[in-house]
């Protein structure tokens, strides 16, 4: 919202909107950002999706002040996941890096090995759901457990949704075009993929960080968080 | 043309601004007369009233003297303004000022409200659909401990039986509570299921009952009288049937009402009937009701057995004690109370309901032939407290209804919908009953539903 | 009416967008079903919406003949009366005015109105009507499953809403909640568009502060709902999970129907809390459209610019900002924390300065114009007196002390007809009348319309400014049947009558409205290119209805703002906003 505000100071400070003028010679509309379309899609599609885990951390925190909250012992493979994803992100990156020098047989091998470790990165955490399941912790076993699945679930659904966009980039480069043909998905999904890197390091230290046990709630006060005694 | 709209459109604007105004003024609805200390509340609205008023007939009024003053003439122009910061800054500055007049007393009146004052007295209000009930702390001024797990038949409101505090806490099992003049009291609200609203329009607050926590609302009555009690949260079918009573009264006839109540432990000590004990009772009722308790229609005697032994000591009582069977026009009632009455006392009551429980339950055959469609889809209100297999629901005070005797049940309904029955101000649960019976439009709704009631297995 | 010929040198060579770019689809499946021209799916969006909203009305029509006259309808029983409420209210604010507003008014107006051949995505923009399709067609079959629809209230509160005890509490609720989180990724994609449209797709010298005031309120609306219908979608999916998988985010440990239910700790607050960070900015995303368009609709039939633009723009993006800081006005009496209350309240009338700045400047508008009673003008002004009416009520629930006795009974119900149901309805209509003819080419029969705007605007006032004093008497709200209450008087249920008989009476003329749609497609007079004499773009377009790519094959370009009505020396009372300034015209021009 702020940074609405701020752009739109600088849209109209001083402008007196009556006066009748020719246009500047601009490509887009006046005041325009210079960017394809499709980018300025994506960051507005990243606010949404901001917005969604912002509300789905800050239910997380309200929720865990409940009575029976208990933390959840984070499974180990977290941190293998984790390290996949870092470097299928880092492999984007290489691969945009390639695509702005125009070297395709680079983007292909950086988007297969980003593929790779994102597929991993996706197995990775159906093996620690599995686990969890094994030993007990059923999606409603506790609330920590059902926010577990529940962010972990949101989170894979968008990385399926940016693999869409990954395999159509990839089956254009297996075809053998220009790299100037996919320069620009190149760069959407890189932008995407860091995106969901930074979303999945702040779950993970939300998860890490948990206290055992945090109530603000004492027995005469109504408080937001819920439960009094 | 555009003239005579515009006069038209004038006209309409003044006539309902003058119209709005005096519908306010003249108006015989409003908020009914205050019963507590809330006094500020009100006079916040009438101040709220002052300021949004005159906006409202000084926008309205301007409009209208706009619309005929401006409007298309051959020829006419409209001016050429862009835009004029000085009229718009004044404009904003006495709006933000009508805005500050109006929010700064609301707060103050608003800090009062939350802040609950060290003397008040604590009782508390508990809500499950569709019933109130209330707890008062016994002699050492603490109320116990409560959880929704310790709930059941026997401790309805949850108490924790291990809880020391908790045992001369007084039960009201009752939609009616009654709190002593002029002394402020903070309502601690509790829901075991699902959101209610503690709600009595003469005391002006409101708040929320939710579940796993305690919410709280604080007035001082200043009025003796009887006042409704509303949940005003959605909870449900039976939402707007959930009513209380709050009576006011003074200090000495509160204590007297609050000691006919029991304590928690006294609730738990009470014994069970002696079913032996029960049998030569029951030879009385026998003879209209059946020595299987199977019903008579004949008779017009209702089958008892397989009811909820609560129902029937409950109404047991209700005759008893003239709450049911007084009404001038339940002929039958009127049979049933001196009946009733020659049961001595609370163990008769417990005796011969407990011989009845032992009696075998065989389904009542069914006497009506209606169609049951409509039946079908009006029992979907009534299966919300008596189950959909209408075998009944104590928590829910709701009696059997399958396999009793429908012919009884289509009296019964009759009578609850004409106010025959669940009219007397000490039959508890009865006016709920009363407003539900009334949904059936007319005779054919009453046995298409009793009808299908029988149908259910 | 006189038509203005488009001046050739106001277009510049096709430099933007490629006309060759646009796939023109030629069959009539390609043109009205499976169509990318956002012009076709506005109009898709609108009658889907227009229909289904009558279904709410049918279903306000049935409550409002249980209030009147309680116990003389046998098919109306305490449980499907809840039915009705629900579906009402849900359908009326997410399925009709939201998808109204944004995806029809939205798709059709915006490429036209800021010079663009269409949506950025148009592809996108096809999946979005069709994804909104299915969610209406998920919230219409919960009419028809075990237990019928969700009885629970718009508001959806657990615990109540998915246990025994609510109607629909299995498949309805679960319909409900599924057929919500569809409409929320459809409007995702919708939204997506509008705003990527408005910031990248605007034709040359179309700057933001030229921008009619019908965009602005659009295009803000469109980032609240992008940013507030995430927390509808995640306490959606958090209440199916709690339903079905026995999570327990938003139930606590509790006894249903003398039942122990395996659910611990959850906070039924925390869905409130949630569904109201989306359910405040919701009343928005329906009102700031309804503003902007409101704010041409007065500026074309008074000849007059809109009084003060610039405020007018600042007033939307500030209410739009505060929407998000006030949601828990609606849970004064909820049981959160009481401190709350006080800062609530404060922003609540806060945001209620620019809102008056608004009505302000609409008056502003009419007064010293020339004013031309058309149809539209006439709803307008309709909207202005109900829009103070249902504003200054307001101010009484945002004020803290002033809730606790008026929260939860008809007075709430009152008020936010007022606000967000009769108001933006009336300008949905005053906006048909003033964009049919460019939809189809042809009026809207006028007398008709004056009959329709005469009857809606008096009916509604009839309905609801009377309902406010039920609410001071304490009347609930979602109560069945009010009987054996001693503060409720029995005249009460007089009133009740009359404000039954006067909505049944709307109900019925809304007929009268579809006719003149259907006939006036028809039979009504043509309308030419621009029948009301307008200065934005849509007006200007070289053919009505337009072809698909909107501007043939030039766009144009823009000159000046959307308001330069009645300017001093120019020879008509308007000039169109891609008419170039000319070296003599008065001192407001310059090259």
């Amino acid at each position: 919202m702020a940074t609405v505000v701020w752009w739109l100071v600088r849209q109209t400070i001083n402008v007196r909107p009556w006066i009748a003028q020719r246009p500047i010679d601009n490509v887009y509309g006046d005041g325009a950002l210079s960017l394809p379309p499709v980018k300025v899609g994506l960051g507005v599609f990243l606010a949404v999706a901001t917005s969604l885990f912002a509300l789905l951390i800050s239910a997380y925190f309200m929720r865990m002040a409940g009575a029976d909250w208990t933390t959840l012992a984070v499974p180990r493979g977290l941190w293998l996941n984790t390290a996949a994803l870092t470097l299928s992100s880092v492999a984007m990156q290489w691969t945009r890096v390639a695509a702005r020098r125009g070297r395709i047989d680079g983007v292909r091998i950086g988007l297969i090995a980003g593929g790779i470790f994102t597929f991993c990165f996706l197995a990775g955490q159906l093996w620690v759901w599995q686990q969890l399941n094994a030993s007990g912790y059923f999606v409603a076993a506790n609330p920590a457990n059902a926010f577990f699945y529940l962010l972990t679930a949101l989170h894979g659904l968008h990385l399926l949704g940016g693999l869409w966009v990954w395999g159509k980039t990839t089956a254009k480069v297996a075809r053998g075009v220009e790299v100037g043909a996919v320069r620009l998905s190149v760069e959407l999904c890189t932008v995407y993929w860091h995106y969901l890197l930074l979303v999945w390091l702040v779950l993970f230290a939300l998860l890490l960080s948990t206290p055992p046990r945090q109530s603000s709630c004492t027995p005469d006060t109504i408080a937001i968080c819920g439960v009094t005694k | 043309m555009d003239g005579g709209v515009a006069m038209v459109v004038a006209i309409a604007l003044v006539l309902l601004v003058v119209g709005s105004v005096l519908f306010h003024l003249l108006s015989p609805w409003y908020f009914t007369p205050i019963a507590s200390n809330w006094s500020a509340i009100d006079d916040t609205i009438s101040l709220t009233f002052w300021v949004t008023g005159s906006v409202f007939v000084a926008v309205n009024l301007f409009m209208a003297y706009c619309v005929v003053r401006y409007r298309h003439r051959k020829g006419s122009r409209a001016d050429y303004e862009p835009e004029n910061k000085k009229l718009e800054g004044w404009l904003v500055g006495l709006t933000a000022v009508g805005i500050v007049g109006m929010l700064a007393p609301g707060l103050f009146v608003y800090a009062k409200i939350v802040d609950v004052p060290k003397d008040a007295a604590v009782f508390e209000a508990v809500g499950k659909q569709w019933h109130w009930g209330f707890r008062f702390p016994g002699k050492d001024g603490v109320l116990g401990s409560v959880d929704a797990r310790y709930v059941s038949d026997k401790n309805p409101f949850g108490m924790n039986p291990d809880d020391p505090f908790g045992r001369d806490d007084i039960l009201i099992a009752s939609p009616e509570v009654h709190l002593p003049l002029g002394k402020p009291v903070k309502a601690l609200l509790r829901s075991i299921d699902v959101l209610h609203d503690f709600a009595v329009p003469q005391f002006r607050v409101k708040m929320d009952l939710v579940p796993g926590m305690v919410t709280r609302s604080w007035f001082t009555p200043t009025r003796t009288g009887k006042f409704d009690l509303l949940c005003e949260q959605l909870c449900g079918i039976g939402h707007f049937v959930m009513r209380g009573k709050v009576v006011v009264e003074e200090e000495r006839a509160f204590q007297e009402w609050l000691s006919g109540y029991p304590t928690f432990a006294q609730s738990m000590a009470q014994v069970a009937g002696d079913a032996e004990a029960g049998k030569p009772l029951f030879a009385v009722c026998a003879a209209c009701h059946g020595a299987q308790a199977e019903g008579n229609r004949a008779m017009n005697a209702p089958k008892l057995s397989g009811q909820g032994d609560w129902y029937l000591k409950r109404q047991l009582n209700n005759f008893k004690h003239g709450a049911r069977g007084a009404h001038d026009k339940d002929l039958y009632g009127k049979q049933m109370a001196p009946m009733a009455a020659t049961l001595a006392d609370n163990a008769a009551v417990n005796n011969v309901v407990a011989y009845i429980k032992t009696l075998p339950d065989n389904p009542a055959p069914a006497t009506l032939k209606d169609d049951t469609t409509n039946g079908r889809n009006l029992y979907a209100t009534c299966g919300a407290c008596h189950g959909s297999d209408g075998r009944g629901v104590q928590a829910m005070n709701a009696p059997r209804l399958s396999g009793m005797s429908d012919w009884y049940m289509v009296t019964q309904l009759k009578n609850f919908k004409q106010g025959i029955r669940g009219a007397h101000p000490n039959d508890r649960y009865g006016p709920q009953m009363a407003s539900m019976a009334a949904i059936l439009a007319d005779d054919q709704a009453t046995t298409g539903l009793v009808a299908y009631i029988s149908t259910i297995k | 009416m006189s038509y203005v010929a488009h001046d050739e040198s106001a277009f510049v060579r096709p430099a933007e967008v490629e006309e060759a770019e646009l796939y023109h689809p030629k069959t009539f499946i390609g043109k009205y079903i499976w169509s990318q021209d956002a012009k076709v799916i506005g109009v898709q969006y609108a009658i889907t919406a227009i229909a289904v909203g009558l279904v709410a009305l049918v279903l306000s029509g049935i409550m409002r003949l249980q209030l009147g006259f309680p116990h003389t309808f046998s098919f109306i029983n305490p449980s499907n009366y809840l039915q009705f409420v629900t579906m009402h209210g849900m359908i009326m604010v997410i399925y009709l005015l939201t998808a109204l507003f944004l995806g029809g008014f939205g798709n059709y107006l915006i490429p036209l109105m800021i010079g663009a051949r269409d949506m950025v995505f148009p592809y996108v923009n096809m999946i979005s009507y069709w994804v909104y399709l299915f969610a209406v067609l998920l919230l219409m079959a919960s009419f028809f499953v075990p237990g019928g629809s969700t009885g629970a209230g718009w508001t959806l509160y657990p615990p109540q809403a998915i246990l025994e005890g609510t109607p629909g509490a299995h498949l309805g609720i679960i319909l409900m909640l599924v057929s919500l989180a569809f409409f929320i990724i459809g409007f995702t994609m919708g939204g997506l568009n509008y705003v990527v449209t408005v910031l990248q797709a605007r034709t040359r010298g179309m700057t933001l502060m030229r921008l009619p005031l019908t965009i602005w309120g659009i295009f803000m609306a469109t980032i609240l709902a992008l940013l507030a219908f995430p927390a509808l979608f995640v306490s959606a999916i958090m209440m199916t999970l709690d339903q079905t998988l026995g999570t327990s985010f938003f139930i606590p440990a509790l006894v249903s129907r003398g039942e122990h239910l395996d659910y611990s700790g959850g906070s039924p607050i925390l869905f409130q809390h949630l569904f109201w960070f989306f359910g405040h900015p919701e009343v928005y995303i329906v009102a700031l459209p309804a503003f902007g368009i409101v704010s041409d609709l007065i500026a074309v039939h008074a000849r007059k610019n809109i009084f003060g633009y610039r405020m007018m723009v600042w007033a939307i993006v500030a209410i739009g900002g505060l929407s998000f800081i006030v949601w828990a006005h609606h849970m004064y009496v909820s049981g959160m924390n009481p401190y709350f209350g006080f800062f609530f309240a404060t922003t609540t009338l806060i945001i209620a300065v620019p809102t008056a700045l608004k009505v302000y400047n609409w008056v502003l508008t009419l007064w010293r114009g020339n004013i031309h009673f058309t149809v539209p003008m006439l709803f307008a002004i309709g909207f202005i007196f109900t829009f103070v009416n249902g504003g200054l009520t307001g101010l009484f629930l945002g004020n803290v002390p002033i809730d606790l006795p008026l929260s939860k009974t008809m007075f709430v119900v009152a008020h936010f007809h007022m606000v967000m149901a009769v108001s933006p309805v009336l300008v949905v209509f005053g906006a048909i009348y003033h964009w049919y003819p460019k939809v189809t080419g042809r009026m809207l029969n006028d007398s008709i319309g004056k009959f329709h705007f005469w009857v809606t605007f008096l009916g509604t006032y009839a309905i609801y400014f009377p309902m406010h004093y039920l609410g001071f008497l304490g009347v609930p709200r979602r109560y069945y049947a009010i009987q054996n209450l001693d503060f409720i008087p029995p005249s009460a249920q007089s009133l009740n009558v009359v404000i039954t008989i006067a909505a049944l009476v709307v109900g019925a003329v809304q007929l009268v409205f579809l006719y003149n749609l259907v006939w006036s497609y028809f039979k009504g007079k043509p309308s030419g290119d621009n029948p009301w004499q307008a200065t934005t773009l849509e007006w200007q377009t070289a053919h009505t209805p337009p072809t698909h790519g909107n501007f043939g094959s030039t766009l144009p370009v823009v000159y000046r703002w959307a308001y330069d009505f009645s300017v001093p020396g120019a020879e008509t009372d308007f000039i169109p906003q891609n008419q170039p300034p000319s070296k003599k015209a008065g001192s407001t021009e310059e090259t």
